[in-house]
C-alpha cells in the first residue's frame, strides 16, 4: 500500500470514529469539550502507533493461533505506560478523563490495526497506519467535542491549560458571553445525536465530492466525443 | 316504519380523507383545551402557541426548501402547526422564547424531516422537542404558574409578552414570587418528606379529583378527544388502554398504600395524561399501526407513565413514556400482525 494511501484511509475514507464506528464508547463519554478529545484523541494515537510498530515487528514472531492474546498484552503493556506517563505530566487532564484512559486498551480501533495491517505489513508502513488512523480518531473526537462544547456552553477549548500549561490560559474562547448553557448537549443523547449529525455532514461532503468530480468528468468527455 | 334512505349503486366511494383535514380536526378538537387552559392561567398559552406555530412554519419551510420539496402542499397540509400546538401546550405559559425556538428545531428539523419528513418520523415530533427542553432548560421549564383564583399577581397581556420576550418577570419580580408548584409536584415533594398524600391534597391547587383548573382542561381536552374517536379521526384502543391502565395500576397502588400513592383519579386528571392519551400517543405515524398493537402501545404508555410519576425524577413521564413506546411500536407492530383472512396464523 502507498504511504498516501494509508493516510487517506485512516484520516477519511476509513475514519475509525466517522466511517468505521469502532472506539464509540470513549467517543461519546468524554468529548464534553474539545480539549478532553484532543487529550484522549493523543493518546490513543501514541498508543496506536506504539502498538503497531510492536506487533509489526513480532508478526514473524507469533504463532497465528496466539496472536490475539499476544496483541492484547503487547497494547496493554502500552496503555499503561502512556498512563503512568500521563499521570506524570498532566495529572489535572488525567483525572478529568479517569477511566477512559486505561480503558484505551479495549478501544476495537487499537485490535483492529493489529490485526488487519500491523500484522501484516513492515513496521514503517505500520507507523504511519497508527498515526494516520490515531489522528482520524483524534479529529472526530475533537470535531464532536468542539461542537458540544460550543453548544452546550458557549465556550471553545476551555480548560485547555490541562494539556498545554500557561500556554493554554490564551487559547480559551467565550464565544457566546452570557449563554444560559445546552444541557442536551453535554448529556449521553447529546453525544448521540452530535455524531449522527457529524457522520451525515461527512457523508454529504463526500457525496457533494463524488458530484464534483462526476460534473469534471462528463465535462470532459463530451469534448473528447467531438474531437473524434 | 321503516325509513329509506336514497342510496346509489355500489361501489359506495368513502369520503376522501386527507393529512389537511385529519390535522384541521386535530386541531379543532384541542380549541376547547386551550380556551379553557387561557381561562385559568392567562393569556401565556396563547402566545407560546403563536411562537411555536411561527418557528414550526419557519423550520418546515426551510427543511422543504432544502429537500426541494413543493412549499404549498406540505405547509398547508397543517401537520407542522398541530406539532407546534401540542409543543406549546406543555410549556410553561411564560417560558422565554428561545424555548419554542429550540423545540421547534429538534421537532422539525431534526425529529421530522432528518428521518423523511411527514409520515417517516419514528418519534412523535412534539415530544422529542419538548423533552430536548426539559431537559436542557429545566429552570425555565418548571416555572409553572398557579391558577389565577389563587394567584397574587395575575399579569396582563403586556406583561405576559413582556417576560417572553425578555426571559424576566416584568417590575423586578423574581420567578419564585410567581411561580408554584403543580399539583403532581406537590404530592410529589410531600410523599418524599414522609406525609401523607390525603394531606398534601389539602393545599390549595387541588380540585376535586386533580389539580384545580388542570381537571377542567383535562374535561376539555376529552371531549375532544371524544369527538375526534366519534369521527374517527383516532381509534378507540390506546386511549382506552393508557387511561384503563393508568386506573387499574393506580387502584391497585391506591388500595394497598393509600398514604403514598394519589387515587387513581388523581392521576388520570393531572399532568399531560388526557392530552397524551388523546392527542399524541394517538399519533399514527410514530404509534402502532395494528388494533391489537395498539392495544398494547396505549398500555405501555400508561405503565411507564405512572412508573416515572412514582419511581422517576421527573413530576410527569408522558412524554418519557411516548417516546419510549414509539421505539418499540415497530417491534410491536410485527408481533400483532392481523391474521390474513383464510389463512392460519
Amino acid at each position: 500500500m502507498k504511504p498516501r494511501q494509508i493516510v487517506i484511509d485512516g484520516l477519511w475514507r476509513q475514519n475509525t470514529g466517522l466511517v468505521i464506528l469502532l472506539g464509540l464508547c470513549p467517543l461519546l463519554a468524554v468529548t464534553g469539550t474539545a480539549i478532553n478529545g484532543i487529550g484522549l484523541g493523543l493518546a490513543t494515537t501514541l498508543t496506536l502507533v506504539c502498538s503497531n510498530v510492536a506487533v509489526s515487528l513480532s508478526r514473524c514472531l507469533l504463532r497465528p493461533e496466539i496472536r490475539i492474546p499476544a496483541y492484547v498484552l503487547i497494547i496493554a503493556s502500552v496503555v499503561t505506560t502512556i498512563q503512568l506517563l500521563m499521570q506524570a505530566w498532566f495529572h489535572d487532564l488525567y483525572r478529568v478523563l479517569g477511566i477512559f484512559i486505561p480503558l484505551i486498551v479495549t478501544n476495537c480501533a487499537i485490535i483492529g490495526r493489529a490485526e488487519a495491517f500491523a500484522s501484516r505489513n513492515p513496521p514503517l508502513p505500520s507507523a504511519l497506519d497508527g498515526l494516520a488512523t490515531g489522528l482520524g480518531f483524534c479529529l472526530a473526537l475533537v470535531a464532536l467535542g468542539a461542537f458540544r462544547e460550543v453548544v452546550g456552553h458557549g465556550t471553545l477549548f476551555s480548560q485547555a491549560q490541562l494539556l498545554f500549561g500557561d500556554f493554554g490560559e490564551l487559547l480559551q474562547l467565550t464565544l457566546i458571553p452570557d449563554y444560559p448553557g445546552f444541557l442536551l448537549a453535554m448529556l449521553p443523547p447529546g453525544a448521540f445525536i452530535a455524531l449522527g449529525l457529524l457522520m451525515a455532514a461527512r457523508n454529504w461532503l463526500n457525496s457533494k465530492a463524488a458530484q464534483l468530480s462526476r460534473a469534471d468528468r462528463s465535462a470532459v468527455q463530451p469534448a473528447v466525443e467531438r474531437t473524434a | 316504519m321503516i325509513r329509506h334512505f336514497d342510496t346509489g349503486g355500489a361501489p359506495h366511494f368513502p369520503p376522501q380523507t386527507t393529512v389537511r383535514s385529519v390535522m384541521l380536526q386535530v386541531i379543532y378538537a384541542l380549541l376547547p383545551g386551550v380556551i379553557a387552559h387561557a381561562w385559568f392561567f392567562g393569556p401565556g398559552i396563547v402566545v407560546q402557541i403563536l411562537l411555536a406555530c411561527g418557528f414550526a412554519l419557519l423550520f418546515e419551510a426551510s427543511c422543504l426548501a432544502i429537500r426541494r420539496k413543493p412549499l404549498k402542499l406540505f405547509l398547508g397540509d397543517f401537520s407542522a402547526p398541530l406539532t407546534a400546538l401540542l409543543f406549546a401546550l406543555c410549556l410553561p405559559p411564560l417560558a422565554p422564547w428561545w424555548i419554542a425556538l429550540v423545540g421547534m428545531f429538534f421537532a422539525i428539523v431534526i425529529a421530522k424531516h432528518l428521518f423523511g419528513g411527514l409520515g417517516h418520523n419514528l418519534f412523535n415530533p412534539a415530544m422529542v422537542g419538548y423533552v430536548v427542553v426539559l431537559i436542557s432548560f429545566p429552570q425555565f421549564m418548571t416555572a409553572w404558574l398557579p391558577p389565577l383564583e389563587l394567584a397574587s399577581w395575575a399579569p396582563t397581556l403586556g406583561q405576559v409578552l413582556s417576560t417572553i420576550a425578555t426571559g424576566h418577570p416584568p417590575g423586578g419580580l423574581a420567578w419564585d414570587a410567581i411561580t408554584g408548584a403543580t399539583p403532581l409536584d406537590t404530592i410529589r415533594s410531600s410523599v418524599a418528606t414522609g406525609k401523607m398524600v390525603s394531606e398534601a391534597r389539602q393545599a390549595p391547587i387541588f380540585g376535586d379529583f386533580g389539580g384545580l383548573g388542570w381537571e377542567w382542561i383535562a374535561n376539555w381536552y376529552a371531549l375532544g378527544g371524544l369527538w375526534l374517536l366519534w369521527r374517527r379521526i383516532i381509534s378507540w384502543q390506546i386511549p382506552v388502554t393508557m387511561i384503563g391502565s393508568v386506573v387499574l395500576l393506580g387502584l391497585a397502588a391506591y388500595l394497598a398504600d393509600p398514604g403514598s400513592n394519589p387515587a387513581p383519579l388523581q392521576h388520570v386528571f393531572s399532568g399531560a395524561l388526557v392530552l397524551g392519551a388523546f392527542y399524541i400517543a394517538t399519533d399514527p405515524v410514530s404509534g402502532c399501526a395494528s388494533p391489537r398493537g395498539r392495544l398494547i402501545f396505549g398500555a405501555g404508555v400508561g405503565i411507564i407513565t405512572l412508573a416515572i410519576r412514582r419511581w422517576g425524577a421527573y413530576p410527569d413521564g408522558v412524554a418519557f413514556a411516548v417516546l419510549l413506546m414509539n421505539m418499540m411500536a415497530p417491534l410491536i407492530d410485527r408481533y400483532t400482525r392481523p391474521r390474513i383472512f383464510g389463512q392460519p396464523a
